[in-house]
């Protein structure tokens, strides 16, 4: 392979795994704090059609943004309520959001056009690539790393931050112990269902974000079916980075990868056909779950929060 | 202040179990309403020309449209009775999408390919209905086993591999109609040649529904008989309540993920081929109408009960048809009935708490922690 090859592909990579990187580290936080979030397909549709039609509509990508991160927010928030404030199953009110996700979005994309018309096939405001001077010049990792939009360039900021918060401060080390004994962190007078509440809001923000870069710079646009199961993806990466910050960036660009070798095959005219190419994520995902989950098979070692997933009530405390 | 708090209920009264999911279900209804509203849509016409596609002219002599709705129903009931046997011992089969695409698949080589690769084969309806519903029960019930073994040998989620098996599943049958098994004579329309008539399920009178709704409620007795009178319902039903007492009881999670997987897959299985053989007649776009997904919100909305199932997969496709209708005559987009659906889904959760706890209001100082 030539070096611009490997240049390309790592580009595309990157771009194509930011949205996965958000939803994947949203979704790590949210597990962190004890709460199973499978909304994530429903959160990052909904941020893409909301963040693309706000943008359309306003001309401003910002608020595009941050409409998707509201939405986003705002799903998770209905996934708090009925799973921490009712009790319901994670599981299934996590689906009952991508169920609703996609087809509200869905609605929504033949409604919030002009005229209460269609967004398919308009054409909006998009992320441009912002090339930074001298970085991008750097040998193979230059193009790919530093020709890129904003979101993109967020992202290398967010992950140390998110890290910096989880491991370094008291309040990140207050939520590994929520998601481990919730009891416990109780016990230190720390309101744990009210931080379940925001981080779970925190995760549905950044899917929305990560269903933003979608509509706004990857494939811009809205059309029906845009994340294409990229919100499974991320909920399966959280397993294979461990609940880390920069384990789920390497396994977004994994992924992105795999997309660019894919886009890369396709463009040159290959005899293999679309339909199985399109296979490769997914076939993936599932390979790279059963690698992760044989390589040590107890979930307690891969750093499973104990109590994700387990509903947390004081009154009945075991 | 006044507070609210939850007590649970030692031994919830019998009414319950039926008024909460039917209140949760009206409730629904109001809620997407407003829904509706705010996206300035008449909730109430949407909702009459909802109704009137789905039963409109039920009494009006003719019943197109009340069959279609059983039409719709059918492949529902098979795929939500498949996921919850799955959900009952709380394995998440969210697979079921792409075990019915596999079995239509395994149908449809069945009516395309025996006929002159066996031309020994008797070429009736019986001797074919039974070699393509077991093809399609085969195959269904195998790609369940692929989730099936990674969970009980490696404990890998079944959530994200079932998953990613539609994906893969729709992907490869679309492949199947779209290059290999597309039809020379189809005039360059993607879907496989016609299935010879003696494959197609027979239907009743000239509407559309056939014999697989038929097949859909010997199935739903089947898996009523399987949780209520049998040993191996008795140990999924345990594991699914209380998986340590279970083990414990000496009840194999590994033997029983493999036959619940074997059951639901093939349930689903089933759907793929009741599709094939009772509708389509061939191999097309759209064998794959999310009925694996819709098939949660039935089981669910079902309280995972077999006769319930039936009822509530006929509600979910009077949506759908309904849905179909107001795209028609108010130019609303047919989504409209997923969100319905998945706000039903939603209070229907919700509303379980009412079930399980008393609410109790207090009035108490502030400061006072419970």
């Amino acid at each position: 392979m030539s070096l611009d090859l490997i240049s390309s592909i790592l580009g595309i990579a990157v771009f194509a795994g930011t949205s996965l990187t958000y939803a994947t580290i949203g979704e790590a936080i949210t597990e962190r704090s004890g709460i199973l979030n499978l909304g994530v397909e429903g959160m990052m549709i909904m941020g893409a059609v909301t963040g693309f039609a706000a943008a359309f509509h306003t001309g401003s990508l910002m608020i595009g943004v941050l409409a998707a991160m509201g939405i986003g927010a705002l799903l998770a928030l209905l996934h708090a309520f009925v799973t921490i404030t009712l009790r319901a199953d994670q599981i299934v009110s996590g689906l009952a959001i991508t169920l609703v996700g996609t087809g509200l979005a869905s609605f929504l994309g033949e409604r919030l056009g002009p005229d209460h018309g269609a967004l398919v096939g308009l054409q909006g405001p998009r992320f441009r690539d912002a090339v930074i001077p001298g970085l991008s010049s750097l040998p193979v990792v230059g193009e790919a790393l530093f020709a890129q939009d904003l979101v993109v360039y967020s992202m290398y900021l967010f992950i140390p931050l998110v890290w910096f918060y989880i491991y370094r401060t008291s309040p990140g080390q207050q939520l590994r112990a929520m998601g481990e004994s919730p009891a416990t962190v109780e016990a230190m007078g720390i309101p744990v269902l009210r931080y379940r509440y925001i981080y779970t809001m925190v995760g549905g923000a950044l899917a929305g974000l990560g269903g933003a870069h979608l509509s706004l710079a990857y494939t811009p646009g809205w059309s029906e079916n845009l994340t294409g199961g990229r919100g499974w993806i991320a909920v399966a990466l959280v397993i294979f980075a461990s609940w880390r910050p920069a384990r789920a960036f390497a396994g977004a660009l994994l992924f992105g990868g795999v997309n660019a070798v894919q886009f890369r095959l396709q463009a040159s005219g290959t005899t293999i056909s679309a339909n199985l190419l399109n296979m490769a994520p997914y076939i993936m995902t599932i390979l790279v779950l059963v690698l992760v989950s044989s390589a040590s098979s107890l979930r307690s070692r891969l750093g499973a929060p104990a109590a994700l997933g387990v509903p947390y009530s004081r009154e009945e405390r075991t | 202040m006044i507070r609210f708090r939850l007590e649970r209920r030692i031994d919830p009264p019998r009414y319950l179990s039926w008024a909460v999911p039917v209140a949760s279900v009206v409730l629904a209804l109001v809620a997407s309403g407003l829904l509706l509203l705010a996206f300035g849509a008449n909730p109430i016409d949407t909702f009459a020309a909802m109704w009137d596609g789905a039963f409109g002219d039920i009494f009006g002599g003719e019943v197109y449209s009340a069959s279609e709705t059983l039409v719709r129903a059918t492949p529902l009931m098979l795929t939500g009775l498949a996921v919850a046997v799955a959900f009952k011992m709380k394995f998440w089969n969210i697979g079921a999408e792409g075990q019915l695409v596999m079995g239509g698949i395994a149908a449809s080589a069945v009516a395309l390919f025996l006929p002159d690769a066996a031309p020994w084969v008797p070429q009736t309806l019986v001797v074919y209905g039974l070699i393509m519903g077991g093809a399609a029960i085969l195959a269904g019930a195998l790609w369940a086993l692929i989730p099936a073994l990674l969970k009980a040998y490696l404990n890998v989620s079944e959530i994200i591999v079932t998953l990613m098996l539609n994906y893969i599943a729709i992907l490869w049958y679309s492949q199947l109609f779209t290059t290999s098994w597309k039809d020379p004579e189809g005039l360059g329309f993607p879907g496989s040649a016609l299935f010879p008539e003696f494959t197609w399920l027979p239907r009743f009178s000239n509407t559309r529904v056939n014999v697989a709704l038929l097949i859909g409620l010997v199935a739903a007795v089947g898996v009523w008989v399987l949780f209520a009178k049998t040993r191996a319902g008795y140990e999924i039903r345990l594991l699914g309540d209380n998986p340590e007492a279970a083990r414990f009881a000496g009840v194999s999670v590994f033997r029983n993920i493999l036959l619940v997987m074997l059951i639901s897959g093939g349930l689903a299985g089933l759907a793929g081929m009741g599709e094939v053989a009772g509708i389509s007649h061939k191999l097309q776009q759209g064998l794959s109408a999310n009925n694996g997904f819709t098939a949660i919100i039935v089981a669910w909305v079902a309280k995972l009960q077999p006769g319930a199932i039936v009822l509530v997969s006929i509600l979910l496709a009077a949506v759908f048809v309904g849905g179909d209708q107001i795209q028609m005559t108010m130019g609303l987009p047919a989504s409209v009935a997923q969100v319905v659906q998945g706000v039903m889904l939603f209070f229907v959760l919700g509303g379980d708490i009412f079930s399980q706890y008393r609410i109790r209001v207090s009035r108490e100082r502030v400061g006072v922690v419970a």
